[in-house]
């Protein structure tokens, strides 16, 4: 039991425990909470791997950013508990024991071939300037098209949250 | 290198000395605000308690752990008080990657006078002031009032909108001292031209970055032009109307911590860090670094405070116009011109 | 030394739970968090191998994958405010007729 064996389970331990919250709680405002913590132990995680660059980025875009929007969508409209539904009560009767069980069996396979070796502690230094030259130099285009892509996201969720156009009587009044 | 002292009790001194400072910062910033302002006003500010009224901070501390502390029955508890402890967390987390000085010597150790150099820094204080939002959002919802709400609403967008700014005004900097560490970055920025002139990030073209800087921060610590998340006379006071005593204080200090955080910050990214004129005997030498950098950041606090007397408040459409359709482009353009200028050059 | 498969494992828990609060959810804005819960498994799995392999491939995927998700997160959440705005509800079991 060495210390990165001690660091993998502690904050593995915590990111199982963020992901399973995220199942129990009602309200969605306490998964998205869940979540974060979840994010956050998964940037220590990546630290762990030497991928500090990834973690960065990890903490600022993922949980500073995007749950951000989430719970601001929850915040803005205000959602409340769910209610079980005759729907849901099949959905968890079925779906809970059928997904441990999978996952159950690919967890014992995955652990029973572990020939592939170990990784140690900071085992691929992550140096933002090596991530910066493979991203403008192998990685070109896939960077490119994704800036297209969130290019297109903007104009989209621009005009799919503005409020609905008035009519051209509307139109006038303005 | 390595050994026990190095890694574990110099750092944990210097978090405990950090923190201490960090708070009597805070309760001293305080003060020099009320009294800038006052004089500003054409009045006196703090006078009566202590000479030149520098107790202050410290009856207003004893007053606020006096107050009573009033939790309405409406409020959504378990994040009601989250709120408050995220928000002082993120701010007090900033210091620990902030160096003040050059490297001393005691004991015969070698003693950098920053907690963690990580070769990360300038991300890590990003990435915390993105958390950061967290406190000022959940304060709001969880209040469970509609200024809370609408105040928290309009507090996390107009920071996550200047978030932006912030960070792309930095990416020039960057490209000119070619890492992330704050080390490095102050020490791309030692030396001067004809002896007089100091090589600073300011004087090497990045002085749009500099106001750039300036103007985002102001909005991220939630200040005056960009308070109206806080205004008095428009929300009553915005995300933290429900809260009392020691809570709110907390928020306070969670504000002008980040106050001083991006203080420090600009100083090393822009301003040269700690280099200035040495001269003088050994101890001297080892005292005036942190001297220029302390003269540095409170000059820096005083234009903070001095806007605050000075400007009037933006409406929040202005406020957020002015971010995406100025300030962003401005900072986009003013990377992509020094992107060009030190790619021409080497 | 930590085994590769512990990694693989916990990345494969998460993202069973992804899967699992995809189907089980009711509210909207749950299965969306479901989703970026199992973006986030796959990503652990892409810097493991990185580790693994030695080649920085694996972390820069992990920055496209973050892209995908922040450019579907922004429009999916503009979506569900179009649709609160429209059928006044955020259960998705009540989402089921084309025509108001």
């Amino acid at each position: 039991m060495n210390l990165h064996l001690a660091l993998f389970l502690i904050f593995g331990a915590i990111c199982v425990a963020g992901a399973i919250n995220l199942l129990v709680q009602r309200h969605p405002i306490n998964s998205a909470l869940s979540l974060i913590t979840v994010m956050a132990s998964l940037a220590v995680e990546y630290l762990l791997l030497g991928a500090e660059f990834v973690a960065a980025v990890q903490v600022i875009i993922y949980a500073g950013a995007i749950m951000v929007l989430f719970v601001f969508v929850i915040m803005l409209l205000n959602a409340g508990e769910e209610e079980r539904s005759g729907g849901s009560r099949i959905a968890l009767l079925i779906g809970v024991p059928g997904m441990i069980l999978g996952s159950t069996i690919v967890a014992w396979v995955l652990l029973e071939h572990s020939a592939t070796g170990s990784v140690s502690i900071g085992a691929l230094p992550g140096d933002p300037k090596k991530i910066g030259w493979l991203l403008f130099h192998d990685f070109l285009l896939p960077f490119e098209v994704t800036s297209v892509l969130i290019l297109i996201a903007i104009m989209g969720a621009v005009v799919l949250a503005s409020k609905p156009e008035l009519s051209s009587r509307g139109e006038k009044e303005r | 290198m390595l050994s026990f002292e190095t890694f574990l009790i110099a750092p944990v001194i210097k978090i405990v000395i950090a923190v201490f400072v960090l708070l009597t910062a805070v309760a001293y910033t305080v003060w020099l605000e009320r009294k800038v302002v006052g004089h500003i006003q054409n009045r006196w500010g703090p006078t009566r308690v202590g000479p030149f009224g520098l107790l202050q901070p410290l009856a207003d501390g004893i007053k606020f752990i006096f107050k009573e502390d009033l939790t309405p029955p409406h409020v959504y508890k378990p994040l009601y008080i989250a709120a408050p402890i995220i928000a002082v967390m993120c701010a007090l987390t900033s210091i620990s990657v902030i160096p003040i000085g050059n490297a001393i010597r005691i004991f015969g150790y070698e003693i950098p006078l920053q907690i963690t150099d990580l070769n990360i820094g300038l991300l890590i204080i990003l990435g915390i002031t993105s958390v950061g939002v967290y406190g000022v959002a959940l304060a709001g919802w969880s209040s469970n009032s509609k200024y809370s709400l609408l105040g928290g609403l309009r507090a996390s967008a107009q920071m996550v909108s200047y978030e932006i700014s912030l960070g792309l005004s930095l990416v020039g900097v960057l490209i000119l001292s070619g890492s992330f560490s704050l080390q490095e970055i102050v020490a791309a920025q030692s030396g001067s031209w004809f002896h007089v002139i100091p090589k600073w990030n300011i004087f090497q073209g990045q002085i749009v970055a500099f106001f750039i800087y300036l103007t985002a921060a102001y909005a991220e610590t939630n200040r005056i032009p960009f308070d109206l998340p806080e205004a008095e006379t428009e929300l009553v006071a915005g995300y933290h109307t429900e809260y009392s005593a020691m809570k709110f204080a907390m928020f306070f200090m969670a504000e002008y911590a980040n106050m001083i955080t991006v203080a420090c910050l600009a100083t090393l990214l822009f301003l040269g860090g700690w280099h200035g004129p040495i001269f003088g005997p050994p101890i001297l030498q080892a005292v005036l670094p942190v001297a220029w950098f302390f003269l540095k950041v409170v000059g820096f606090l005083f234009i903070y405070i001095w806007v605050r007397g000075t400007l009037p408040r933006f409406r929040y459409d202005q406020l957020m116009a002015f971010g995406w359709k100025f300030l962003l482009p401005l900072a986009i353009a003013n990377l992509v011109i020094t992107a060009l200028v030190v790619a021409l050059k080497s | 030394m930590v085994p590769l498969s512990y990694y693989l494992v916990l990345s494969g828990i998460l993202f069973a739970c992804g899967i699992l609060g995809f189907l089980i959810k009711r509210n909207i804005i749950t299965i969306f968090m479901s989703i970026e819960l199992m973006l986030n498994g796959v990503n652990l799995s892409f810097v493991a191998f990185a580790a693994h392999w030695q080649h920085l491939s694996g972390q820069i995927f992990v920055f496209f994958v973050m892209v995908v998700a922040a450019a579907e997160a922004a429009v999916g959440l503009a979506i569900i405010i179009a649709v609160y705005r429209t059928r006044a509800t955020l259960n998705v079991d009540q989402v089921n007729l084309l025509k108001l």
